[in-house]
């Protein structure tokens, strides 16, 4: 064969036996992947199945130990981002690559900003800025705001934008819409399929089995490192696929809803009037023991804010909370974690506000539980022992040893670690903010069946997700909200996916009228 | 949110900066015996300009989520250095300050080397280099002494026009110079995006150890700068170990005035200008209130309190708890 014989049969893009060991884990081994120009390819796969080690070889983070690549059949290396960047990849990572203290238009134009006689030419920049959000259908960020500024959903916009300016040949999306509203999802989604159809390879990594339903042209499955298959997408049946991520049955991804007793007691947690600034107007809630409540809407109408008032965080919240009928000023986390209402608030951001990344996966868990393990100030050892290894089993937290930094854990695992930190207190209110973003399906399920059996032990549950499936999956009720107000209630069998969507957009669904926006 | 809003939100450290000083020199001059002459703008310029252009260095490095604790003994090595050498005829002179300018970047550079190969903590780095560019300004003036050429000394911390303090405009000339471009070039954004989150910048392609080193190397640049401007305002030159580290440690307040974070990403040099002059007003306004010697140091540190809680008064509007910690 000639060269352009080869040229012409070969892949846009094609990774061949590469592997990739970090100290004795084999994240990856023996890949091989062949990307195609028009067309969206999906990787699916669990956790720590080696797809974040794949695109981060791609996109120049990290060397592979053997293997090699070819882009247009001709080999290659790349030594770092912006080399892979250069070559025409382009990643939108899960773990934010944005730089908080810079502008939007700033982190836009980072690679390689515009300039004019050595100096960065701002309104040049701007202009990128501008196209780029409105290439991703996101013109309502500001090309001056800050990112740390804005919401998470947000930033994951502009670092689709960013994505997008860079005009890649090649574009990577690592759980990019995992903080995504359903209407930015829309957006984005209409943008992929223009690219698809521009010439540019997409590689789609998800959890959502219906976005890479609707999105993708081929799939391949990725376990313990390994590509199990590649196949036409559409060829398997969800279960089917499933099942080649999990390597077993998959059956029952949410157990079932216990029958709701009627109590007398009064509700475990209740709130009246509450009501913040103007993010959160008159929410007035109440959830019995062994319920799980879920907050539906759109991304930032108020849920994350609504949490975090009852757990104590944010100042001037007016209203009042009552816990088992009794009112209580809960006026710091300190007071919402201590007995009386023994609270615990499952945070959305884990790298931030869940862990301490850079110490050992033992100093997370027993910080939160210190005074449940402690006599006098002084720590029993043996108890703390003993708490920590019942949560490492009851979560199934995979990790090389207790003594290693949370930091090189895979997603899934540090969220049980959060989760595991709050579980030692034995709360009786737990608070749960999108608690699922990222992680994948096995670690999902036994989440879901964790607060079914917490719900069953007597906690009382708040579960704010973005994700549909959970909601009418796992909540006994669902409260949706718009612009900080409760517009609807739903329960049992009326808890659907239009239900909630034309809730949440806070439109007429035919057989009710929602709250005047 | 209009634009101006977002300029606002950009330069809010600044403009904080800008109102501590013009507070607390508008207290100075009001109760100052002889009120706002030109004699009187010219003295305090003099003192500020050297304690501005170490703020600035002090800045540059900060950025970049670092700290140099060698800034002050860079500035007394280079005053002891230009006590030397920057004296003579008009070319000899202008050799000599550009010699002792270079001679700060090479302390900056070695400060930047360290730092990125070497990967040692700035603030460990810092104090190692500190210690031996005291040494070596030891070494070049054992005891105080030396000249400078005094036509430019005299020239630089005079009057222009009879009315504007000279070192004010050398001053402007470097903001205009030195910072300015730094800020606007590619270097200058990977300083601020290093500083900010390195493994985002890293990423991004950002070339982080290019804008660390040129954020180190200005940094002596800086405060080179100012030893030279110490040494015009002192005729000799001196090696005070005292008077370095008071520098250092001055540095760090005035860039905390000037609304830069120390957690890096965040913050302008403009603004520790004004950070330096605001510091440098706590001492004169012990000088007007008649202030007991003994007393000062005591006073001076209260005063600083103060500034600098009126500079996170912002946190007092803080309603979500979790944005303290940003």
């Amino acid at each position: 064969m000639t060269t352009a014989e080869i040229q012409a049969t070969s892949p846009l893009f094609r990774m061949e036996g590469v592997s990739k060991r970090y100290g004795g884990v084999r994240a990856l081994e023996n890949a091989k992947l062949d990307v195609e120009a028009g067309q969206i390819h999906a990787i699916l796969g669990e956790n720590g199945a080696g797809k974040s080690t794949l695109i981060k070889i791609m996109a120049g983070v990290v060397a592979a130990d053997e293997g090699r690549m070819l882009l247009d059949g001709q080999d290659i290396t790349f030594r770092s981002p912006a080399a892979a960047s250069a070559a025409g990849i382009a990643c939108v990572f899960q773990e934010l690559s944005l730089i908080p203290d810079l502008s939007v238009a700033d982190n836009i134009a980072i690679a390689n900003p515009p300039r004019r006689f050595g100096l960065i030419d701002r309104r040049a920049q701007r202009a990128i800025a501008e196209e780029a959000l409105a290439r991703a259908g996101a013109e309502d960020i500001h090309p001056r705001a800050a990112v740390k500024d804005l919401p998470l959903s947000r930033r994951q916009m502009v670092e689709i934008a960013k994505a997008l300016a860079s005009k890649p040949r090649i574009l990577i999306l690592d759980e990019a819409t995992s903080a995504l509203t359903a209407g930015d999802v829309a957006k984005v989604f209409a943008v992929l399929k223009r690219l698809r159809s521009e010439g540019l390879a997409l590689l789609y990594i998800s959890h959502r089995m219906h976005e890479i339903a609707e999105l993708a042209d081929t799939c391949t499955v990725f376990r313990n490192g390994r590509n199990v298959a590649s196949f036409r997408a559409g060829t398997r049946s969800n279960s089917e696929v499933v099942e080649m991520m999990i390597g077993r049955e998959y059956s029952n991804v949410f157990p079932p809803k216990p029958p709701r007793a009627v109590i007398a007691k009064p509700p475990r947690l209740e709130c009246r009037n509450l009501g913040w600034g103007d993010r959160l107007r008159d929410i007035s809630l109440s959830v019995a023991e062994g319920e799980v409540v879920g907050l539906g809407g759109l991304d930032g109408q108020g849920q994350r804010d609504l949490l975090l008032a009852l757990f104590g965080v944010l100042r001037g919240a007016t209203g009042s909370v009552l816990i088992d009928g009794v009112p209580m000023t809960i006026a710091s986390p300190a007071v919402a974690r201590a007995s009386r209402s023994a609270m615990a608030l499952i945070p959305e951001d884990r790298k931030t506000e869940g862990l301490m990344l850079p110490m050992t996966v033992r100093e997370n868990l027993s910080f939160a539980a210190l005074d449940h393990v402690s006599r006098g100030g002084i720590i029993d050892r043996t108890a703390e022992e003993q708490l920590i290894d019942e949560m490492v089993r009851l979560l199934a937290i995979k990790t090389a040893g207790l003594d290693i930094p949370v930091g090189a854990l895979s997603g899934g695992n540090q969220q049980k670690v959060v989760i595991a930190k709050w579980l030692m207190r034995k709360p009786r209110i737990v608070l749960l903010n999108d608690p699922t973003r990222g992680i994948d399906v096995g670690t999902k399920q036994e989440m879901y069946q964790l607060l079914r059996r917490l719900a069953d032990a007597g906690a009382a549950i708040l579960f704010y997700s973005t994700d549909y499936d959970e909601l009418i999956g796992c909540c006994d009720r669902v409260l949706v909200l718009y612009d900080g107000r409760i517009v609807r209630e739903l329960e049992g069998r009326d808890i659907t996916e239009h239900a909630l969507i034309a809730s949440a957009l806070n439109v007429d669904d035919g057989d009710r009228r929602g709250t005047a926006a | 949110m209009s634009e101006w809003r977002y300029w606002l939100n950009e330069q809010r450290g600044t403009l904080m900066g800008l109102a501590i000083f013009l507070l607390m020199f508008a207290v100075y001059i009001a109760n100052h015996p002889a009120g706002l002459t030109a004699n009187v703008a010219q003295t305090a310029a003099n003192k500020g300009v050297l304690f501005a252009f170490v703020a600035m260095a002090q800045t540059l490095v900060v950025i970049t989520a670092g700290i140099d604790l060698s800034v002050g003994m860079i500035f007394i090595l280079t005053n002891c250095l230009a006590s030397w050498i920057v004296v003579g005829e008009p070319l000899p002179t202008a050799l000599g300050v550009v010699a002792v300018l270079a001679a700060g970047m090479v302390c900056g550079a070695i400060n930047g080397l360290l730092v990125i190969y070497g990967r040692l903590q700035p603030i460990v780095a810092t104090i190692a280099t500190g210690a031996v560019y005291f040494g070596l300004a030891l070494l070049l003036r054992p005891f105080p002494g030396g000249s400078v050429n005094e036509d430019l000394a005299d020239a630089l911390t005079g009057r222009l026009f009879g009315v504007i303090p000279s070192s004010l405009v050398v001053l402007a000339a470097a903001v205009l110079l030195v910072w300015l471009p730094f800020r606007r070039s590619r270097l200058g954004r990977a300083a601020y995006a290093a500083g900010s989150s390195e493994q985002a910048a890293f990423m991004s392609g950002v070339p982080i150890r290019r804008g660390k080193f040129a954020a180190y190397t200005l940094a002596g640049l800086l405060a080179a700068m100012g030893g030279l401007f110490l040494t015009f305002f002192t005729y000799t030159g001196e090696a005070a170990y005292a008077s370095g580290s008071g520098y250092t440690l001055w540095s760090i307040a005035a860039v905390v005035l000037g609304g830069v974070s120390l957690y890096g990403g965040r913050g302008s040099a403009i603004g520790a200008i004004f950070g330096a002059f605001a510091a440098r007003t706590t001492g004169d306004m012990l000088f007007v209130f008649d202030v007991d010697p003994l007393w000062q140091p005591l006073l001076q540190g209260v005063v600083l309190m103060i500034a600098v809680s009126i500079g996170s008064l912002a946190l007092l509007r803080v309603r979500n708890r979790l944005d303290w910690f940003q």
